[in-house]
């Protein structure tokens, strides 16, 4: 069963990367406090994304005549753990780089793949992901809003909810109804690139429950949308957008949310020189490990040209779990030894990923969906 | 399993030799004879030794998938531990003795297999000693069909050889895990076959959603152990305790959930002797215990762990994967 998920290595060609990304996060981001690089993937700083894009570390699996660096996934695999262990602010240019862009190459058109995917390379357009919305959260494919086609191209209603970024992004790609009925599902969807600055757009930020507002709703109220906004093929957009969750699913960010938190209670237990938890920190140390692995050779099917979405699926409900125990091992720890004293930072940074963590497991795909995903893929669904 | 020229005929091997009721007949005292003879007379036992002196050359990261396949047909005889330990022994420039050897860890625990092993490769915490077991009394545990057993009498010193540094059973826990990786896969598709075919509530029970995520979690649980198990065989017969204790650790832990979820899911017929399932569930526990189990060594990963300042990440890097 799943014959072909087995341990792979980095290429030494591509951890030539590392030292690079590591001086330049040195030189970036050095003044964040702990709880702010625990937003990890979260944190947004267009600048901090466009110094990226300047010296050649986004569009690492794209194309050089698109602006990219024909470097592949290993490569994009050593610059984004580096970027998670630091702690770096990556929303700004995330969503792009990991999977819009990539759609496009796959699907787009040439004028869409030049227009778009240079820009994308050097951290200066910004795309979210219209995928949920107020009656569609796991069930994708009942999505309702809508654009008909008319002489100009499209018309687009309806509303988007939980966009990430959707406030600061330039484009959305949005998965909406073009033909059919809502009882047609799968049938009739397809995607269309939106600019958020059209007139009938309007963007509501939602503030959650961290203080955070990340996440956004977004209104479509009669918005023209030119005949090349569609990606695609008419009626293809759910098939896309599965191949385009293989790519949001895959990825380290998936294992690492927490990381930041534990090398904090490691250094804590350093300081106060305590090694009672030594098999704890040793078993989320294999954990980690073992989840590193797992992510590389996920990694590994994406280098060879599949599309691993059940393998995604198996790394990112295991990661996700591994992500949101933390916390819970480490409140214990620290709450255990009243008598302690604990840095204010880093009780604030332990709340803040306590209170974050159920997200780990809804953002991407519900821990519920993904494990139908994965029993599909054993043959029993 | 991936099959290629190596693990292909290894596993057609092992799947016409250690058929369910051969196994049983060596578990209930039987003779292993033959079946021993036709492991020995494969080639298979020097896998690791090299090539000029008469093996195949092959390293450990090459041969972990045939430890899984081990696993995968539980095969009742120490045949992974026979491999390393004669690797080892040609190492020192010792020719092996004919017949299954152990690797022996601890004088005052279990060791799986003694029952029908006749040497052993003991680390008495100085050396390697390389004892027959008739001449170390080996007492059985006494559960019903279990192979492991004590070793009752402390060997002397007739053939020795250097100890790895660390010892004997960073080894001998790796082994072990690849053992409980292929003993996940086989239950994994025993518990996944079952389940399309059991009818209950006029469905099979592998529609229910709640079967089906049991199962989702189970495969995890697999994939996380191979992959921990190709860890750990990784970097040579020399192993650091890191490498080792990643790949013990992961498989331990994961060895308890993957047979409960297997007997959940088979019902009652799972607990019977007649049906196949326990000659898998009943070694997943044995291993999971031998040569320290997932407390162990997490601890002594723990402990290195936390004398370094590096970054979790980086630690991870430089010690386990590079
Ligand atoms: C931080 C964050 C960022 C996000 N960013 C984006 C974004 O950028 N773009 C975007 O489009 N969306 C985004 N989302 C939305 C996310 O994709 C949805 O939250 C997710 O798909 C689940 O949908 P829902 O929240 O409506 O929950 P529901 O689908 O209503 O699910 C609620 C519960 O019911 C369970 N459930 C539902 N159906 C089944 C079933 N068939 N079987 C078993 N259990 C079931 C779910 O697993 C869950 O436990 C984001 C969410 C979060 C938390």
């Amino acid at each position: 069963m799943f014959d072909t998920f087995r341990l792979a290595e980095l290429p030494s060609s591509d951890e030539d990367l590392r030292p690079r990304i590591r001086e330049l996060i040195a030189r970036s981001i050095d003044a964040i406090p702990l709880d702010q690089r625990a937003r990890s993937w979260q944190g947004f700083d267009r600048q901090f994304s466009r110094t990226l894009g300047k010296e050649g570390f986004l569009g690492l699996t794209l194309p050089r005549r698109y602006g990219g660096h024909d470097r592949g996934p290993f490569a994009r695999f050593v610059v984004v753990e580096e970027l998670l262990s630091a702690g770096a602010p990556v929303a700004a240019h995330w969503f792009a780089d990991r999977q819009s862009a990539p759609l496009l190459l796959s699907y787009g058109t040439e004028a869409q793949k030049e227009f778009y995917v240079p820009r994308i390379c050097r951290g200066e357009a910004l795309f979210c992901i219209g995928m949920s919305e107020p009656g569609s959260g796991s069930d994708l494919a009942s999505v309702r809003t809508r654009a008909e086609p008319n002489g100009s191209g499209w018309l687009l209603n309806g509303q988007k909810i939980w966009t990430t970024n959707a406030a600061h992004s330039d484009y959305m790609i949005a998965l909406v109804r073009t033909s059919g009925t809502t009882a047609e599902r799968q049938k009739g969807l397809s995607q269309l690139i939106v600019d958020l600055k059209a007139p009938g757009v309007t963007v509501r930020p939602i503030v959650d429950l961290t203080g955070d507002s990340h996440f956004c709703e977004v209104f479509f109220d009669n918005v023209q949308l030119a005949e090349d906004a569609l990606v695609g093929s008419e009626g293809q957009g759910w098939d896309q957008v599965t191949a385009e969750l293989a790519f949001e699913r895959s990825g380290p960010e998936r294992i690492y949310s927490s990381i930041i938190l534990l090398d904090a209670w490691v250094r804590h237990l350093q300081a106060v020189g305590r090694i009672d938890k030594a098999t704890e920190v040793g078993a989320l140390t294999a954990e980690l490990a073992t989840l590193r692995a797992m992510s590389i050779a996920c990694t590994a099917r994406l280098v060879a040209g599949e599309s691993p979405v059940v393998e995604a699926s198996i790394v990112k409900d295991r990661g996700t779990g591994f992500e949101q125990h933390l916390p819970s091992v480490i409140g214990d720890d620290l709450g255990s030894h009243p008598d302690e004293p604990i840095a204010a930072e880093l009780y604030r940074t332990l709340l803040y990923v306590t209170h974050i963590a159920p997200s780990f497991s809804l953002r991407g795909g519900t821990r519920e969906v993904l494990r139908g995903i994965i029993a599909r893929g054993m043959g029993l669904r | 399993m991936q099959m290629n020229e190596l693990t292909e005929p290894f596993g057609r091997l092992l799947a016409s030799l250690c058929t369910s009721a051969a196994v049983r007949e060596v578990e209930g005292g039987g003779s292993f004879g033959a079946m021993w003879e036709e492991l020995a007379t494969s080639g298979f036992l020097d896998a690791l030794v090299e090539e000029s002196v008469g093996g195949a050359g092959l390293d450990l990261a090459d041969v972990e998938p045939l430890f899984e396949l081990i696993g995968f047909h539980a095969v009742p005889l120490p045949l992974s531990e026979t491999i390393v330990a004669r690797a080892l022994l040609a190492k020192a420039g010792i020719t092996a003795p004919d017949g299954p050897i152990v690797l022996v860890t601890s004088l005052d625990q279990p060791v799986p297999c003694a029952m029908v092993a006749s040497y052993a490769l003991v680390d008495t915490g100085e050396e390697l000693i390389l004892a027959e077991m008739a001449g170390l009394d080996p007492k059985s545990i006494g559960n019903h069909h279990g192979l492991s057993a004590i070793i009752a009498k402390v060997p002397v010193a007739d053939v020795s050889l250097p100890r790895p540094s660390d010892g004997l059973r960073p080894l001998a826990a790796t082994v072990r895990a690849a053992l409980i990786a292929g003993a996940a896969a086989r239950l994994t598709e025993m518990s996944t076959n079952y389940c399309n075919e059991r009818v209950q509530f006029g469905k099979p029970i592998g529609r229910q959603q709640s079967v089906q995520h049991m199962l989702a979690v189970m495969a995890e649980d697999m994939i996380a152990c191979r992959i921990a198990a190709e860890i750990g065989l990784s970097k040579g017969l020399d192993m650091p305790i890191a490498v080792a204790a990643t790949a013990k650790a992961t498989t331990s832990a994961a060895a308890t959930r993957i047979a409960a979820s297997a007997h959940a899911v088979h019902g009652a017929i799972g607990i019977s002797e007649e049906y196949d399932l326990q000659l898998l569930t009943r070694r997943l526990h044995e291993w999971r215990l031998a040569d320290g189990s997932e407390g162990y060594w997490a601890a002594q990963l723990g402990k290195q762990r936390l004398a370094n300042s590096a970054s979790s990440i980086d630690w991870v890097r430089d010690h386990i994967f590079s």
